[in-house]
């Protein structure tokens, strides 16, 4: 298999903030790659680099073998962009808009309706609407829809699914999967970690630099033991007790628990005693099982 | 009617010309409660809230905030309520203390108690020694607490957080989190919706509004019995699986 | 892609009703309403001995359409009248020998009136010889009709407010909404989409010019003649030029209100202020009139007043026709570099 995006060292400096550190990432043609970290750890500045909106400032890039400095005029053509804030026009409708991003890529609708056709489904019923009266979820296929016009072989998504609901959220990333099957290369970054879990692979990316890139599976199995699950009664101040216990390392909310990373040595049964003696009540403390979003607090802590 | 009901709404509706944005919801809201207020895009979340903040008169139906009457006493009720809606900014040119001193003034705080009030929110949220930076160059991860402590700055009753994490990484969303647990400990009331629904999960009842009616409402734990669900985001697409509007 | 902004363009509908109604009524206040120009001046008379030559100049006041005469008045009561308001001015007509001698009181509270009120009055007195023997005529404008004198001043304004501003505006909203970076990741290039973005403004500044071209010509009665077409090409070059600026602009800021605000304030306000369409340039102190010559209206507002008013022929107006395109160019080059350097 080969790789549809390959980055080399890749750094960009904003005045005397950098923004990327020689980044190295190779995305294999065809995958559905995930790209997560907190804000400000880059992520924007590499899609905007990959798709020839900025330079940088070292290293190189190519989107399919075309070089981002040299072939970006190809790259243009055979890549769909979308930025993270909503980007289209909201006084144009929504038939309005389809239509000029194929103009601008010179192609008509007809062309690739097939490619479009099922994220257009839903919209498809009232053309006539502006843009900016769509739901949240609708813009986000609408733009989905536009990124694809031109039936492109890469597909950059920045952040495609914030402020939408749930419903809406796996929708799209339904429509994800259905592209993938069609050959597409989707690079997508996103602050949901149930999302990141849908992705073949994962590059945890932070300040600059690319942490780690695995599967989601493995990223969390690197998460090893000494990781529990937490409840009682008083959530907050079970929060407070736990953190001033030594072996403690770090503990934080999780879903309906808390999620404790502990050191060795740490015993669930005497912490659950300790804990009621305090005045807490109902204390369970259970072995639990790490999640990206996990390695996604630890990498972010230590960093 | 529950004596510890800090809001209580009955039959609230609200229609722009044909379309029912609100459909007669009714629910409570009890002090020192964490209530989360979810739903779909659309599903009359924003409009609700508005009502209950006296920024938008209902078009029938009646409920109290804070003690107050929505319809006829909104200026009490704005007096005793923290808003903070998702596009929520500081002022950037403006260093901490002045953010805090501003928001104070507009929530009429008592002038000599401004000062004691802005250490004391400094102190908690552990940022003393940015007080004196421009907002501008705070890190992300704090301007949405010294958001939380600008809406709060005049200890409201209840605060209404609208999606206050929306596109806010995993960690920073956790140390939001955070102060709404702590705020909540000490009897604040927080009625805040979200999209993410592990969030949803930390709160103490969450209800899920579905083409302007509420369909679900009870604790996290209850609901994912009642729909024999894992987690709450199986829940919510359950529940919210027949919207018709919105899209 | 023209296509496109035109749509934005007739979707904002209340915007565009503004920009074709707003030349219009502007041009008709200024003709008729906000006219400087002075009627019916209410005058009394006093007249120490009544003879032919005096009977002969109080007709004179009499028929002119100007004046309002509202009789004969002691010299005593002229000061309780002129400071009640009942009449703007007083000619005293007095005999020293057999000489006649006028005098002029004018109520000057208004200046303006004032002294258009006395030219007049000397300009009759000294038709009939009158001891004043002062002698005004106007050229071009017999009638001083002000009307001619805002059209150019209006057109010069016009035209930076909608190609300036509303061109930096469009392209700036793009930079705002992010929309800007999915046209330039598309393969069309650069220069395209900006031509896509001056054009429909383009267009739209030539509707207006024929607007206020037929009102021009039509309801304020400026002589039509072949002049005409120069007025027309000179002032599509002063668009262009006015396109230029607004491209510059949106090439340097990042947000709407700056926009908004620098072409308001750096485009507007010296056109209003410095090219001569309100102030006259020579009564401009001179570091003043030496600013004014940056100022693209100033030498287009000149350009159309020679052609519309004067009626000369365009040999009359090389320099500020050379002056207009030198600047177009200036601008439109730095423009593009702008643009170009910022990708």
């Amino acid at each position: 298999m080969s790789d549809a995006i390959v980055t080399e060292g890749i750094s960009k400096k904003y005045g005397n903030i950098t923004a990327l550190d020689g980044v190295t990432l190779s995305v294999p043609s065809g995958m559905l790659f995930g790209l997560i970290g907190p804000d400000g750890a880059g992520k924007t500045t590499l899609y905007k680099i990959l798709s020839t909106l900025l330079l940088p400032d070292n290293g190189a890039a190519t989107i399919n073998g075309m070089d981002i400095r040299r072939d970006y005029r190809k790259i243009r053509a055979s890549i769909g962009y979308m930025p993270e804030r909503f980007s289209l026009y909201p006084d144009l409708t929504v038939s309005e808009n389809l239509k000029f991003f194929a103009s601008l890529y010179g192609v008509g609708i007809r062309d690739n309706f097939d490619l479009i056709a099922p994220v257009f489904s839903q919209l498809a019923k009232f053309p006539d609407r502006r843009a900016g009266a769509l739901s949240g979820g609708m813009k986000q296929k609408l733009a989905l829809s536009c990124a694809l016009i031109h039936r492109p072989k890469v597909l950059l998504l920045d952040e495609p699914t914030t402020g939408v609901d749930a419903v809406s959220r796996n929708e799209f990333w339904a429509m994800l999967s259905t592209l993938r099957e069609k050959g597409i290369t989707i690079l997508v970054s996103t602050s949901y970690m149930d999302e990141a879990q849908r992705c073949e692979r994962i590059a945890m990316i932070d300040r600059g630099r690319i942490l780690e890139v695995n599967t989601p599976g493995r990223l969390a199995a690197g998460l090893g033991r000494n990781f529990y699950n937490a409840s009682a009664r008083e959530m907050y101040p079970l929060l407070q007790a736990l953190r001033t216990f030594p072996e403690v390392k770090n503990c934080y909310t999780f879903g309906a628990t808390l999620h404790v990373v502990t050191a060795d040595g740490f015993d669930a049964a005497s912490t659950v005693r300790r804990l009621e003696t305090m005045g807490l009540t109902d204390v369970k403390i259970y072995p639990a099982t790490g999640t990206v979003e996990d390695l996604f607090i630890k990498l972010a802590e230590n960093g | 009617m529950d004596e510890n009901a800090v809001i209580s709404v009955k039959d609230l509706t609200k229609r722009f010309g044909s379309f029912t944005a609100v459909d007669r919801i009714s629910f409570e809201v009890r002090q020192g409660e964490i209530f989360g207020f979810l739903g779909a895009n659309g599903a009359g979340k924003t409009t609700a809230i508005r009502m209950l903040c006296g920024l938008s008169r209902p078009t029938s139906g009646s409920g109290q905030v804070a003690g107050y009457d929505i319809t006829s006493q909104p200026e009490e009720i704005k007096r005793r309520i923290g808003y903070m809606s998702q596009k929520f900014s500081l002022y950037e040119d403006l260093t901490v203390t002045e953010n805090l001193t501003l928001f104070a003034t507009i929530y009429g705080m008592d002038r000599k108690l401004t000062g004691p009030r802005i250490g004391e929110v400094s102190a908690t949220l552990g940022m003393d020694g940015m007080m004196n930076t421009l907002a501008r160059d705070i890190p992300v991860g704090w301007k949405q607490k010294l958001a939380f402590a600008a809406t709060t700055i005049h200890r409201p009753e209840i605060v209404f957080l609208d999606e206050p994490t929306g596109g806010v990484d995993p960690l920073t969303r956790r140390k939001f989190w955070e102060i709404i647990y702590r705020a909540s400990s000490e009897g604040m009331t927080v009625f805040v919706t979200t999209h993410y629904l592990d969030e949803a999960e930390y709160c103490n009842r969450i209800s899920i509004m579905v083409d302007g009616h509420i369909e679900a409402l009870d604790s996290p734990a209850r609901l994912k019995k009642r729909y024999g669900a894992q987690t709450i985001d199986e829940v919510f697409r359950i529940v919210a699986k027949d919207a018709r509007r919105g899209d | 892609m023209i296509r496109k902004e035109a749509l934005h363009l007739l979707r904002d509908f209340r915007t565009l009703t503004i920009v074709l109604i707003m030349p219009l009524v502007l041009l008709l206040l200024f003709g008729f309403a906000i006219s400087t120009e002075v009627n019916d001046i209410r005058i009394v008379a006093v007249v120490d001995r009544h003879t032919d030559e005096t009977r002969n100049l109080l007709e004179d006041f009499r028929a002119n359409s100007y004046f309002t005469l509202l009789g004969a008045v002691e010299y005593r009561e002229v000061e309780p009248i002129l400071r009640s308001g009942k009449a703007d001015a007083a000619v005293i007509l007095r005999y020293s020998g057999n000489e006649l001698r006028s005098q002029i009181i004018v109520d000057a509270a208004n200046t303006n009136t004032a002294q258009t009120a006395t030219a007049y009055i000397e300009n009759i007195l000294g038709d009939r010889g009158a001891a004043l023997p002062v002698l005004t005529r106007t050229l071009y404008n017999p009638q001083l009709n002000s009307a001619y004198n805002f059209v150019p001043g209006i057109m010069g304004m016009i035209f930076i407010l909608i190609c300036a501003m509303m061109t930096s505006v469009s392209i700036v909203r793009e930079k705002e909404s992010g929309t800007m970076d999915l046209l330039l990741v598309s393969p069309v290039r650069p220069r395209t989409i900006i031509l896509g973005k001056l054009i429909p403004y383009f267009v739209l500044s030539c509707v207006i010019l024929a607007l206020m071209l037929l009102l021009s010509y039509t309801v304020l009665d400026i002589p039509l003649s072949e002049s005409v077409f120069n007025v027309i090409w000179i002032t599509l070059l002063y668009i262009i030029l006015s396109l230029g600026f607004g491209l510059l602009i949106s090439a340097l800021v990042s947000n709407q209100v700056t926009a908004l605000l620098v072409s308001g304030v750096l485009l507007m306000l010296p056109v209003i202020m410095l090219s001569g369409m309100i102030f006259p340039i020579e009564n401009m102190p001179l570091p003043l009139q030496w600013l004014s010559c940056i100022i693209p209206a100033r030498w287009y507002i000149s350009a159309m007043r020679t052609l519309m008013i004067q009626q000369l022929p365009a040999s009359y107006i090389l320099t500020e026709i050379i002056i207009l395109a030198t600047m177009a160019t200036a601008v439109l080059t730095l423009a593009i570099k702008k643009l170009n350097s910022e990708n």
